[in-house]
């Protein structure tokens, strides 16, 4: 599904991916787990494809495709989600039509039936049930006074509307109580299958009691130095990130 | 003397008004004549040339029936009253309700509020387009709710432009609302094609008695060609409320002077105004809330987005007399520019002499948020569609507080598709601004 190779990429005049090599096969589950500043969230930004990130060296197939050639957009419509650590407010535009839009454009795109507007609201209603965000968030503004929980459950239910092939979840559990994260878990654990990836980008390893995944891989300046399996994480947490580099150093 | 002042004032000189407005009309026309012509250095007109205003032949409109573009109306419930290209069109129009009167209709004691009234709060001597306006006194409407009254439907005042010959429109409108009176007054100003190039005139003056409640609509939706030199100026009484909003989307130069003035305690004004201008237009809009009074309160919002090479003027003054402790006064101005080459001037001028006041005020401009784009298109949703609704989430809050649903519903998709038919220039620039 996912293939990187020797992946490096900077931003600004600063080195932050140094070589990084994954690969995700479908129906996966990859936790990348890095002390802070490792390149975690960078991973998941030149993956989206932000424009201040500069990849300089390496290559990311999707599917057989060269991701870094697609515009953002484009890779949003192959499939490929990405869930924010920090989800952006815009207020004067509304939830419910920014879901819609969205929807609309990767389903054209993926040649799936357009969703008439009565069929979308009642989508949008389930799924926002489904991932305990009270409707009326709906006719808010994107994210607009959304507490920390809220954004977070509104990025599950992007992830639930539009059924991508790869989620990239970034620090999504960070600054969640306990209740949001069990509920950002079960709506991953719920979308889990034979075809579709999840790339689980964490600090703590708290998360990993809830999505279980099936490689852990630490990253640390800017390169994935061990892979294993979920054990590893118990590992991390006991021994903290120091142990892990001085062992790799 | 500049060469409007002197054209404009033979067109004047070969009007026909009623007997009444004479000695107005001759004040008007004395101070247009001796006023200087703004320059740069006037500050009132700083940041709004009048030299491409200052060439423009015009010509007295016609008594000619032209149909009103029904289709472009808005569908409300009100009485409609229309003026094209800024004479009363009868033929247009419903049967006036009680207490509102052509001002060439007007007689005995109204001539008498008319003659106490107007000019008084639209200062010839202090507004140069008012006194333009009241050189050219003659059309109009006098508004005269009677205490506790009631208006049982909005008035809504249709003002239209059309024809090749660019005109001369001058309308005048005085509402009195006597105590606990209330009325909604929506004015329309709409043209026929983006090339019609009529100088509009059109000074609204109110005097809001004790309790009374105005709700007031100013549309500035004229074409581009359209030069229009508006003022609204209101006067409120003890508890009175104004609350009022304002759109203007482009003409070739829009200028709305606001004065309202609070002269009773526990008034209230709440302004709210959307400007768009696009192209090479010019809006400008110069507020001024004087709170003159103690205990009054006042919120003023407005929100422009500025394309291509356009420019938007903002100067929001507000005033705090001596004895107006306790005033609460708002004020907001965001600005968004879409292009590198567009323009905004926004100044909030507070001007406050008592010590016990709270006044907030704010103005910003900016350019669309990178963030918030590369949010969106991470959603699949392409670079210009986001722009387009981010742009309009941008002024869509103001839209969505409209009262008068009807004055909503008619605003919305015009201005969905304002920023949707622009793909190509505008959207070019826009992604220009952003890399």
């Amino acid at each position: 599904m996912l293939t990187i190779e020797n992946l490096c990429a900077r931003v600004e005049d600063k080195d932050i991916l140094k070589g990084l090599n994954l690969e995700v096969k479908p129906g996966e589950v990859h936790a990348i787990m890095g002390p802070n500043g490792a390149g975690k969230s960078t991973l998941g930004s030149v993956l989206a494809g932000r424009e201040s990130f500069t990849v300089t060296e390496g290559e990311v197939r999707f599917d057989g495709k060269d991701l870094l050639e697609l515009d953002v957009e484009e890779r949003a419509r192959e499939g490929l989600f990405l869930a924010f650590q920090y989800p952006v407010e815009i207020p004067g535009v509304s939830n419910m039509e920014f879901l819609k839009a969205s929807v609309d454009a990767v389903r054209k795109h993926q040649g799936k039936p357009d969703l008439s507007s009565v069929e979308f609201m009642k989508l949008a209603r389930e799924t926002s049930k489904r991932v305990k965000l009270d409707q009326a968030f709906l006719k808010r503004g994107v994210n607009e006074g959304f507490s920390g929980g809220e954004k977070k459950r509104n990025e599950i239910l992007q992830m639930m509307l539009l059924e991508p092939r790869l989620c990239i979840l970034d620090e999504t559990d960070s600054g969640l109580d306990i209740d949001a994260l069990q509920t950002v878990a079960d709506g991953v654990n719920a979308m889990r299958s034979e075809e579709r990836s999840f790339i689980v980008v964490t600090h703590y390893q708290r998360l990993l009691d809830y999505i279980v995944p099936d490689v852990v891989h630490v990253l640390a300046d800017g390169k994935i130095v061990k892979s294993g399996d979920k054990s590893l994480a118990k590992e991390l947490e006991a021994k903290g990130y120091r142990w892990l580099e001085s062992e790799v150093a | 003397m500049g060469d409007l002042q002197t054209h404009a004032l033979e067109l004047a000189a070969r009007q026909q008004a009623p007997e009444w407005a004479g000695d107005l009309r001759r004040r008007g026309a004395q101070r247009f004549a001796s006023a200087s012509w703004p320059n740069r250095r006037t500050e009132r007109w700083k940041y709004t040339p009048l030299v491409a205003i200052a060439k423009k032949q015009l010509a007295l409109p016609v008594d000619d029936v032209m149909a009103l573009p029904e289709g472009e109306l808005i569908d409300v419930d009100a009485y409609k009253i229309a003026f094209v290209n800024g004479v009363f069109s009868p033929q247009h129009s419903d049967a006036l309700p009680e207490g509102v009167v052509t001002l060439a209709d007007a007689e005995g004691s109204e001539i008498e509020l008319l003659q106490a009234h107007l000019g008084r709060q639209a200062d010839s001597q202090e507004h140069l387009f008012a006194a333009l306006a009241e050189a050219t006194l003659g059309q109009g409407l006098l508004v005269h709710i009677a205490a506790g009254k009631v208006l049982d439907k909005p008035l809504y005042v249709v003002h239209y432009s059309c024809g090749e010959q660019p005109l001369l429109a001058s309308t005048r409108i005085l509402v009195l609302a006597e105590a606990s009176a209330e009325l909604e007054l929506i004015e329309h100003f709409l043209c026929d094609t983006q090339e019609q190039a009529n100088l509009v005139t059109a000074q609204t003056e109110m005097v809001l008695g004790d309790n009374a409640r105005v709700k007031h609509y100013r549309l500035n939706l004229e074409g581009e060609g359209v030069t229009h030199m508006g003022g609204v100026f209101a006067e409120l009484g003890r508890d009175a409320l104004f609350d009022g909003f304002a759109i203007a989307t482009g003409g070739e130069l829009i200028r709305n002077d606001y004065v309202l003035s609070h002269c009773g305690s526990g008034a209230h004004v709440e302004l709210q105004g959307v400007y768009l201008p696009r192209g090479r237009q010019v809006v400008d809009y110069h507020t001024n809330i004087q709170h003159r009074v103690p205990h009054c309160t006042s919120n003023e919002v407005f929100r422009g987005i500025v394309g291509d090479r356009a420019k938007a003027v903002f100067n929001g003054r507000i005033h705090i007399f001596e004895q107006a402790q306790k005033t609460l006064a708002q004020l907001s101005n965001k600005n968004l520019l879409t292009s590198n080459k567009a323009e905004v001037d926004t100044k909030p001028e507070l001007e406050i002499y008592a010590d016990d006041v709270k006044c907030a005020h704010g103005a910003t401009v900016a350019q669309l948020d990178e963030t918030s784009l590369y949010y969106l298109q991470t959603r699949g949703i392409s670079k210009e569609q986001a722009l387009v609704m981010m742009s309009f989430g941008f002024i869509n809050e103001l839209i969505q507080a409209i009262k008068n649903p009807a004055v909503a519903e008619y605003l919305l998709p015009r201005l969905a598709s304002q920023f949707g038919r622009q793909p190509d220039d505008l959207l070019v620039l826009e992604a220009d601004t952003l890399d």
